[in-house]
């Protein structure tokens, strides 16, 4: 085995102090100077997931007309939002009501069932277990092999155990529940300033190469005395570490040339926990780290869970969490919904306007941030306090660089919610004719919001 | 594979005891080794605790482990049971490989190489081949669990020799070196490999190496020390009679207050208090802060591990008023604690309402909401916890909303739970979980006593599988009584122990054992040097299959 296949490289760099660099295998990536992704390259297509649990009320979320224009229902007034440049978060947004999880005779896990059926196409048999990879680890799959990070996973209510993001039944990626830790984890020392004038890659990194291919040397051993059941877990872990492979060639780059590139600004102190006052501004923090790290072209994919299903949102002092409160409070028989646990509902639309509004916070080329996305929010279920699988809220943002058109109200008429996980995977360029299993298996995209 | 494994059920499932070597210490039959038709082995990644305890063990007590790695998988309710079946994540390995380099130099800092290379660099500016080689060889040894092969020694002396010379320093080499084993598959992981037995080659036993691991991690949480490699490497583990010395010394060692630390931590999810996410709300509960939290689990631990490793009964944790308290307890339990710092040894006294661990602040504030108590999660963590009985989870599509026609104004949980009740499709559940846990409505959230819940006063009472009791204390007591408790620490305990649900084939073995705990008073020191020296323990059906799942 060669330890060091860079190692005149290596000499070089420490001899000379800073140079620029030509990396055979990056060529793919470098325009002329050798530094990072090329000037002038169409920008990267970004997708990622917002989800919220405890859902929302139907009659009081859904739109009543179909198509553009239509008028904003009361749980998504939030999303009227005039943002600095005059544009609405509610144009940047695409709704989409009507549509459901299937369970073809298995049981309503409650809060799973719905999660999982959107996330992976297919709803469970056992609670809890996911039926396959979910939607942002299918198109990391995709489009992630060439940035630092694959995806990045994060968690607004402090919990890290929990995660959204499954690469298969039993592999799942923790999500960040710091601001700061993601913030140091993107942009700690590590990551080259495209703002600082010399670029000298740090030799350590060639040497963490060699480490990892040490490493990759115990994988026949192993796997002639494994079982199936651990040859296949040890194979993730052999993806996983190639996965790290890939990002240490990628800051042996150099600094990222995109023109919207800037270091994200520090955040500042945190308050981490479940109370809605300390996840929606955890929410926003995040939201600024990832669109600084977007546009730094340090990952294309990402997910957020502002909330769990079965959420444990709360206020200060309230004794009571939006899933306890879906559960226990009176039905107000006036308006038909539940007050306090309905309130949740604003709160999590309003952190979902938060989120949009930062992704099209930053310009980039003749646009924003946010042209080049496609975001899908969704939810566990319809209405909370009946776990409803039916009638799941989705919602698309962005225009994925002209792929997709924002400001739709598409109804489901109970078709599978599985359209919508196929049309992203469509717009994110997978090669898939059809998705999802049984009655949620689909070959027909949501159409309406296709350019 | 799987149906030859059924056919041998049908013959493995008679219980027999094989002879073997006596020993000393131990049980007073112990010179019996229990049968079993054993189950799959596999690759069981160390949950976050083993992977701290084992750097620490190798390469020093200084060293600061950095938090938060991969997430341990919790499955079948044990952490345990999970390492069986998670991998590594591209996020967890980004982490794995940060943590081995901070950990490595760490270990090879001015301050502590000394102690861990066991030679003098014939230069330090350089590579120094023969010693890195002798570090590489001892260090991997203890961190591999085994010999390293010439194969992967060689690559980590390279390793070493050719980063000393890119950065003029012997030490850094090693640092990258030491990196690359931290990061390797064979130290993340425990492998579980198996060999015919001689005795009896139709069927297959741990190796020697493995069953170091197994009963290392077990017993103390910890990777093998170098007399239990010793052992495994010149093969007297594999043996009846080296196993049982290696067993009562491990068991007679400090360590396994921290192995008896570990298996409770894990069954009752106070890892949840390490990760800081037992939280209440400030305003609510200004009493509770991560202090609180941090002590109540001591509490806990230090009152079961004292109670065991005495040879206490098992059951007596559930009525025991002898416990340890901080002046931090003591504000919420209000009581006088005179130790200013740290535990002092304290009994409730008779006039108390606390007795058992289930009065602790710790479970009572687990299974809580931030908010308000939580009679379900109470009720639900005795019954699938405690007593190894399944709670159904709730049914689909009905209306979880109480019938406000039913109700005036609800003040206490009993009265919001009793609404559930009315509701047909809640009840078949909650008639399960809710007339054990409103027994410990006087705890509140964050397990501080009270008397009343919104005006009205709390009822306590209730019945647990025919017996009635009249708060907290009785059911503790009748906990203790319950026929189910014993046989359910003994399958917790095995599931533990190999990482997995017990196979069809291993329920006479789980029978057999739990009999013994019984008739040997319910000594968990006793029940473990029995589970390890059974075949249930050493032997195996093989690897496991892709097709198994994680249930039987």
């Amino acid at each position: 085995m060669k330890l060091f296949n860079r190692r005149t490289l290596l000499r070089g760099t420490m001899a000379g102090g800073a140079v620029s660099m030509g990396l055979p295998l990056l060529d793919l990536f470098l325009n002329d100077n050798g530094t990072a992704l090329a000037q002038g390259q169409a920008l990267p297509v970004r997708f990622g997931v917002w989800f919220w649990g405890c859902g929302m009320n139907p009659h009081r979320w859904t739109p009543s007309t179909v198509g553009q224009g239509y008028e904003l229902p009361i749980e998504l007034q939030p999303l009227d939002r005039v943002l600095p440049d005059g544009s609405n978060v509610k144009d940047l947004v695409s709704i989409l009501s009507g549509f459901d999880v299937k369970l073809d005779g298995r049981p309503n896990h409650p809060h799973t069932a719905g999660l999982i059926g959107v996330a992976a196409g297919s709803a469970p048999d056992l609670a809890n277990t996911y039926t396959g990879p979910t939607l942002d680890s299918l198109v990391a799959r995709q489009i992630g092999g060439t940035t630092r990070f694959r995806s990045i996973e994060m968690s607004a209510t402090g919990n890290a155990n929990r995660p959204y993001s499954y690469d298969s039944v039993d592999t799942s990626n923790a999500p960040e529940v710091s601001p700061l830790a993601l913030y140091t984890r993107v942009f700690g020392p590590d990551f080259a300033d495209p703002n600082d004038a010399n670029f000298t890659p740090d030799p350590r990194l060639m040497l963490r190469q060699s480490v990892l291919s040490a490493v990759k040397e115990d994988r026949d051993q192993l796997n002639r005395i494994l079982g199936t059941h651990d040859q296949q877990r040890l194979d993730q872990y052999f993806t996983s570490v190639r996965q790290l492979e890939q990002q240490i060639e990628v800051l042996l780059s150099g600094p990222p040339d995109l023109a919207s590139c800037m270091k994200a600004p520090e955040p500042g102190a945190e308050n981490i926990g479940s109370e809605v006052e300390q996840s929606v501004p955890t929410n926003q923090a995040m939201a600024e780290i990832l669109s600084f790290a977007l546009a730094c072209d340090q990952t294309r994919v990402f997910s957020m869970m502002f909330s769990f299903p079965a959420s444990s949102l709360r206020h200060t002092g309230g004794a009571t969490a939006q899933h306890q409160l879906t559960h226990d409070e009176l039905l107000d028989p006036a308006v038909g919904y539940q007050p306090q646990a309905g309130e949740f509902i604003l709160v999590s639309m309003g952190a979902w306007a938060d989120f949009i509004e930062r992704l099209a916070a930053i310009p980039e080329g003749d646009g924003t941030l946010l042209d080049t996305c496609l975001g899908f929010a969704h939810s566990d279920v319809s209405e909370a306090k009946q776990h409803g699988v039916v009638k799941i809220p989705m919602m698309m943002a962005g225009r994925a660089s002209g792929k997709v058109k924002p400001g739709v109200h598409v109804a489901g008429a109970t078709d599978t919610t599985s359209r919508a996980g196929l049309t992203i995977q469509q717009v994110m360029g997978l090669n898939v004719e059809s998705w999802g299993t049984d009655s949620m298996q689909t070959s027909q995209a949501i159409s309406e919001i296709l350019v | 594979m799987r149906a030859a494994a059924q056919t041998i059920v049908a013959l493995g499932a008679v219980i027999t005891f094989g002879i073997a070597g006596c020993s000393s210490g131990g049980g007073g039959d112990s010179s019996q080794v229990l049968a079993a038709e054993a189950g799959p082995i596999s690759m069981r990644r160390l949950t976050g605790e083993q992977y701290t305890r084992s750097i620490h063990d190798v390469l020093g007590d200084h060293i600061t482990v950095p938090g938060r790695i991969d997430p341990d998988d919790r499955r079948e309710g044990l952490l345990a049971v999970g390492s069986t079946f998670v991998s590594v994540s591209a996020s967890g390995f980004e982490k794995y490989e940060a943590a081995a380099t901070v950990i490595a130099e760490q270990a090879l800092d001015g301050a502590h190489r000394a102690t861990l290379v066991p030679c003098e660099p014939a230069s330090t500016s350089g590579s120094s081949e023969v010693c890195a080689r002798e570090f590489v060889q001892v260090i991997g040894h203890r961190l591999f669990r085994r010999p390293l092969t010439d194969a992967e020694l060689g690559l980590r002396v390279s390793i070493a020799n050719d980063s000393a010379d890119e950065l003029s320093d012997f030490y850094a080499g090693l640092q990258l070196s030491l990196a690359s084993l931290l990061i390797s598959p064979h130290f993340l992981f425990q492998i579980e490999t198996a060999e015919p037995d001689p005795a009896n080659p139709s069927r297959f036993r741990l190796t020697g190496g493995s069953l170091a691991s197994r009963m290392s991690y077990l017993l103390l949480n910890t990777t093998p020390d170098d007399e239990l490699l010793d052992a495994a490497e010149n093969g007297s583990l594999v043996e009846t009679e080296g196993l049982s010395a290696q067993v009562d010394r491990l068991i007679e060692s400090s360590g396994i207050d921290i192995g008896l630390r570990a298996f409770f931590s894990d069954l009752y999810e106070f890892k949840q208090f390490d990760d800081g996410i037992v939280r209440k709300d400030s305003q609510l509960f200004p009493a509770y802060s991560q202090a609180v939290a941090d002590d109540a689990k001591e509490q806990t631990l230090l009152t079961i591990a004292t109670h065991l490793t005495a040879g206490g009964d098992a059951r007596d944790l559930f009525t025991t008023r002898d416990t340890f308290l901080s002046r931090t307890l003591g504000l919420v339990y209000q009581v006088l604690v005179t130790e200013e710092e740290g535990f002092e040894a304290r009994t409730f006294e008779d006039s108390s309402p606390r007795a058992g661990i289930l009065s602790h602040i710790s479970l009572m504030a687990l299974y809580s909401h931030p908010g308000r108590a939580s009679a379900t999660l109470r009720g639900k963590f005795v019954r699938e916890v405690l007593l190894c009985q399944d709670v159904p989870t709730p049914p689909a599509n009905v209306d979880f909303t109480i019938d406000e026609e039913t109700l005036g104004q609800i003040r206490t949980a009993r009265e919001r739970l009793e609404a559930h009740v009315g509701n047909e499709a809640c009840a078949g559940c909650h008639t399960l979980m809710d007339p054990i846990g409103l027994a410990f409505e006087n705890f509140d959230a964050i397990g501080a006593f009270r008397v009343q819940e919104n005006g009205a006063t709390i009822d306590a009472s209730g019945e647990i599988d025919g017996v009635r009791f009249e708060d907290a204390i009785g059911l503790g007591q009748a906990l203790r009584d319950h026929p189910a408790l014993g046989p359910c620490l003994v399958k917790s305990i095995f599931r533990y122990a190999v990482g997995r649900e017990p196979t069809l084939n291993e329920e006479p073995f789980l029978e057999s054992l739990q009999a013994r705990f019984a008739s040997s008073g319910y000594e968990v020191p006793n029940l473990l040097r029995e589970l390890v020296m059974s075949e249930g323990f050493r032997t195996t059906s093989g690897p496991r299959d892709a097709a198994e799942g994680g249930e039987q």
